[in-house]
């Protein structure tokens, strides 16, 4: 089937099985592999994009139904060579190891922070308890978030 | 002349925490992961596995999966070109089964096809026609006689004895204990993936996420027929391994499929599948009796250690090796028998993971301590000091420390970081996602009970038993566009842990030059060695080294060629981009390099020895040592637990980078938190029930708690800037001390990890035994498949290898 979706501003279309996740479209048809597939089954957090401003495994999401939408993914956030500020604070925090989570876990804090500029470390927990890592233990993550609303709070300042 | 001084000193050397050189695309989304490899006109290719722990195949029907669409390859053993066997330390594991398949997941057949779902389907057609065989699928029944057999040869893959002293001695007090681990998944996030591409040479260039480029290599050119020259393997990205990428997953299969077609061939495994798809740690049955003084000294110990190696052996006989010369700790015993079992079974394969045996005996000896301490109303923290091993001690293998061995540091640092306060407990206290299952809001804090546990333990760095896996590495320094710049090329690989930074790093401080660029790594210069057993660090860390000391003695030969010296016997040096005499700048590095320089170095670490038949030898290369405490809390209703603050000390002989040793201790305990808490892959009659991460749970951010750690540093002398492999330890050590503040918060037994809700209320008896199985008749302390002439392990696999070069 025809699948025409906006995907990172730009419209897009590809023709894809009925059955195809919009991971599947994004990974595999409009080389967008910046999501990863890790589970399959929304537990792990890596394939995490927008749809239509909504923070969504794209695993669980059908490619069907993105049809007429939003779609935003990790490769959006950068500005060419201007890293989105959650991106260098990861950097720089030392939060990214293996990074096939960070890509999800980016897109993850990035809705966080722009939902809530100032999360406490509890909130912070629960809203990045999706998203496995099996690498950092979190640690470094919990510092990139901090990092991260510091400055997002000081570039709208 | 003070003003003229080069006080400048090169950036991003050894010692700063130098941001990882891949970060970036990897932060963008840019990096490109074997999963995420594409090829025109690429096909997938599909495994299809066996449904049995162990059953006979009559018969295979293609047919109907050739006819399906989009289907270009269905192979089955017949179609292997070559050997029809590969394996990590013994060939002894089928490319594709034939005649019998021996554990449930065992690859059958593979199918390529135009898209992943047309070949999941083609393979669905295929009819394998079974005939289902009695199995074994518990290591104690696996050495009795009457038990089937997974091997012609038994289910033995290696005994190990070891007899230190006088195992009859005689101790005032004696504590008896029963351990049980189960099967931990190493879990990595990025799944098994890669691809295969025909060459025009008739061979076959290969993009995969692995741990051992060289060693995939030489599994992989025999079972497809081809020459080792004709069998080219690059490093794609990996998405983590802890020891899961150790051994060959997809490599030959999609190799196969594509020399098959001519056309590029990708897979990649879903998770599920990566479950049955890698190796697993080994479930282990521990048996130990500790003997002391009443002044709480170690006179006697006495281990008996089983270890599930499923149906192919893997890594398993080395594995049995570290539990087994580990078996007594971090502490002096000047007596101990020990004595180690690995066996087959019908249960999945098992192998590396993080820790490599030293985990389950960790958790062991470490209750073992516990229980001691208890008997003889000692500080658990003073019994360990009191029997910490220090340089000079001897191991009952006989081997005696040279090297570092700040066991009493790094306890003491341990218990020295301050403790968490004590939090409110009861309904309404506190915010309901800080107490145990908060978060499903299941409980409000209501029971709680607190609980401090305490864990010393050790491992090796590098491979052992007489095994020389070096490394080897190309460094070239030429005048680059912008100033001096060295590139390195090396096959080590990196799998997340960051042996890519330090290599840069090496470099800059050995040759004084910022820009630095790293190769991609392939097979196309000599092998690294594993990104295993905490190594690269130093293996490949010490090849770059003397690869750029070579490129340095060099350049010094042409400035003193070139140079009138002042001062002819003046020292040289280079740093941040300048050549200095005595420390007095003679001139850019990049006037001497109108020809660039290049040299390529091999490092071995010091030769170890084989175990003898009393276990004896010097069979490890050097050492590192850490502690852990936990303070965890138990909601004694539900079971439930919150681990609230880990602290850690760890010996790293000295960082190199800091902030990314930090990394691995946090990572590295989350590991181990997984094993004492939640992770256990089920295995039910041979068969894994929860392959999914919906039902083998790892923890998330929710379950982690501070890790406090402070690195302990006194250089290793003999290795490269005295460091230490970091990767480990904090897994072997983080169980062991969850596990005993468990037991110190619920007061129970506990011998058995994970550690389950069921264990916490004492709804589940703890596990116990009838006493260990006798030792088996094995014809010396080698690995068993040795005695029967199944070669081509990864000792024979190197010596070719040197051969070939």
């Amino acid at each position: 089937m025809l699948i025409r979706t906006k995907v990172n501003g730009e419209w897009r279309e590809a023709d894809v099985w009925a059955g195809s996740s919009l991971l599947y479209l994004l990974r595999e048809e409009m080389q967008l592999p910046g999501s990863k597939n890790a589970c399959e089954q929304g537990e792990c957090g890596s394939c995490s994009v927008w749809l239509d401003g909504e923070l969504v495994c794209s695993c669980l999401v059908l490619a069907a139904q993105a049809q007429e939408r939003e779609v935003r993914t990790v490769e959006g956030l950068a500005d060419h060579d201007e890293l989105h500020p959650v991106q260098e604070a990861f950097l720089e925090a030392g939060a990214v190891q293996c990074g096939f989570c960070t890509p999800g876990l980016i897109v993850a804090v990035t809705d966080l922070l722009e939902h809530d500029p100032s999360p406490a470390e509890p909130v912070v927990r629960e809203a990045l308890s999706g998203n496995l890592c099996r690498c950092t233990g979190y640690a470094k993550i919990l510092d990139a978030v901090s990092l991260a609303a510091a400055r997002m709070r000081e570039g709208k300042a | 002349m003070g003003d003229t001084r080069v006080r400048e000193r090169t950036r991003g050397g050894i010692g700063e925490d130098v941001a990882r050189i891949d970060g970036l695309p990897k932060s963008k989304g840019a990096f490109a992961y074997a999963s995420d490899l594409w090829a025109d006109g690429m096909l997938w290719g599909h495994t299809l596995r066996s449904p049995h722990p162990h059953a006979r195949i009559r018969s295979i029907e293609i047919s109907a999966a050739v006819a399906s669409p989009g289907v270009h390859a269905v192979l089955t053993a017949e179609d292997v070109p070559g050997k029809k066997t590969y394996g990590l330390e013994f060939a002894d594991q089928p490319v594709l089964a034939w005649d019998r398949v021996r554990y449930v997941g065992e690859p059958v057949a593979i199918v390529a096809a135009e898209h992943p779902e047309l070949a999941r389907r083609a393979a669905a057609r295929i009819v394998v026609d079974y005939e289902v065989l009695p199995a074994v699928t518990d290591m104690k029944e696996a050495l009795e006689p009457d038990a089937p057999k997974v091997m012609e040869f038994g289910n033995v893959l290696r005994h190990v004895r070891i007899v230190h002293g006088d195992p009859d001695a005689d101790a005032d007090v004696w504590v008896e204990g029963y351990y049980e681990t189960g099967m931990q998944d190493q879990a990595p996030l990025g799944p098994e993936a890669g691809l295969a591409v025909p060459a025009e040479d008739g061979g076959i260039d290969v993009y995969v996420a692995t741990q051992w480029l060289h060693v995939d290599r030489q599994q992989m050119a025999p079972c497809l027929g081809l020459p080792m020259e004709k069998v080219r393997v690059y490093l794609a990205g990996v998405g983590g391994a802890f020891g899961a990428r150790e051994d060959v997953s997809m490599q030959i299969h999609a190799s196969m499929l594509a020399l098959h077609t001519g056309k590029p061939v990708k897979m990649s495994y879903g998770r599920a599948e990566s479950f049955l798809g890698h190796v697993h740690r080994h479930p282990s049955r521990i048996w130990m009796r500790h003997g002391a003084t009443r002044d709480g000294r170690l006179v006697n110990i006495r281990a008996r250690l089983l270890l599930d190696g499923g149906a192919y052996a893997s890594s398993s006989t080395a594995v049995t090796g570290n539990a087994s010369t580990f078996a007594c700790g971090p502490y002096e015993v000047p007596n101990a028998l020990i004595e180690g079992t690995g066996v087959y079974t019908n249960n999945p394969p098992c192998g590396a993971m993080r820790g490599f045996g030293a985990v389950q005996a960790c958790f062991a000896y470490e209750a073992q301590m516990d229980k001691l301490a208890a008997v003889l109303g000692i500080d658990p923290i003073e019994l360990r000091l009191k029997n910490a091993l220090s340089t000079g001690s001897v191991f009952p293998t006989g081997q005696v420390i040279d090297g570092t061995a700040p066991v009493r540091e790094v306890i003491e640092r341990c218990a020295a970081i301050p403790l968490p306060p004590e939090e409110p407990t009861g309904p309404a206290t506190r915010d309901p996602i800080t107490v145990p299952g908060g978060a499903q809001n299941v409980g409000h804090g209501e029971g709680l009970k607190r609980g401090v546990g305490f864990a010393a333990g050790y491992k090796n760095t590098a491979f052992s038993e007489g095994f020389d896996d070096s490394s080897e590495a190309w460094v070239r320094l030429s005048a680059g566009p912008a100033g001096p710049l060295v590139e390195i090329r090396s096959a080590a690989a990196e799998v997340g842990q960051g042996v890519y930074t330090i290599l840069t790093q090496i470099a800059r401080s050995e040759l004084g030059v910022e820009r630095v660029i790293l190769d991609p790594s392939d097979t196309n210069i000599g092998s690294a060695g594993s990104s295993s057993a905490s190594r690269q660090t130093m293996m490949s860390g010490g090849a770059v080294q003397l690869a750029c000391g070579a490129v340095r003695e060099a350049l010094f030969e042409r400035v003193r060629a070139r140079e009138a010296s002042s001062d002819p016997a003046g020292e040289l040096r280079l740093e941040a981009g300048q050549v200095l005499e005595s420390e007095l700048p003679l001139g850019p590095i990049e006037r001497f390099l109108d020809e660039p320089i290049e040299e390529t170095r091999v490092f071995h670490h010091r030769p170890t020895e084989p175990i003898d038949e009393r276990g004896q030898g010097a069979i490890h290369v050097s050492f590192a040592f850490a502690a852990e405490r936990a303070v965890v809390e138990v909601d004694e209703d539900l079971g439930l637990v919150r681990v609230i603050q880990i602290a850690a000390a760890q010996d790293v002989g000295s960082a190199l980078n800091p902030r990314s040793v930090e990394g691995q201790i946090e990572g590295g305990t989350a590991q181990g938190l997984g094993l004492a808490l939640m992770e256990e892959l089920q295995v039910v009659d041979g068969r894994i029930r929860n392959a999914s991460f919906t039902d083998y749970l790892i923890p998330t951010i929710l379950d982690m708690p501070p890790v406090v750690s402070v690195l302990v540093e006194e250089p290793e002398p003999g290795v490269p800037y005295g460091a230490k492999g970091v990767g480990e330890l904090s897994t072997i050590v983080a169980g062991a001390a969850v596990a005993a503040a468990l037991r110190n918060a619920t007061g129970r037994e506990l011998n058995r990890i994970p550690v389950k809700p069921d264990d916490l209320v004492g709804l589940a008896e703890p596990p116990t035994s009838s006493g260990p199985p006798a030792a088996p008749d094995v014809p010396g302390p080698r690995s068993v498949p040795e005695y029967f002439g199944l070669g081509a392990g990864q000792m024979e696999i190197l010596a070719n290898d040197a051969d070939d070069a």
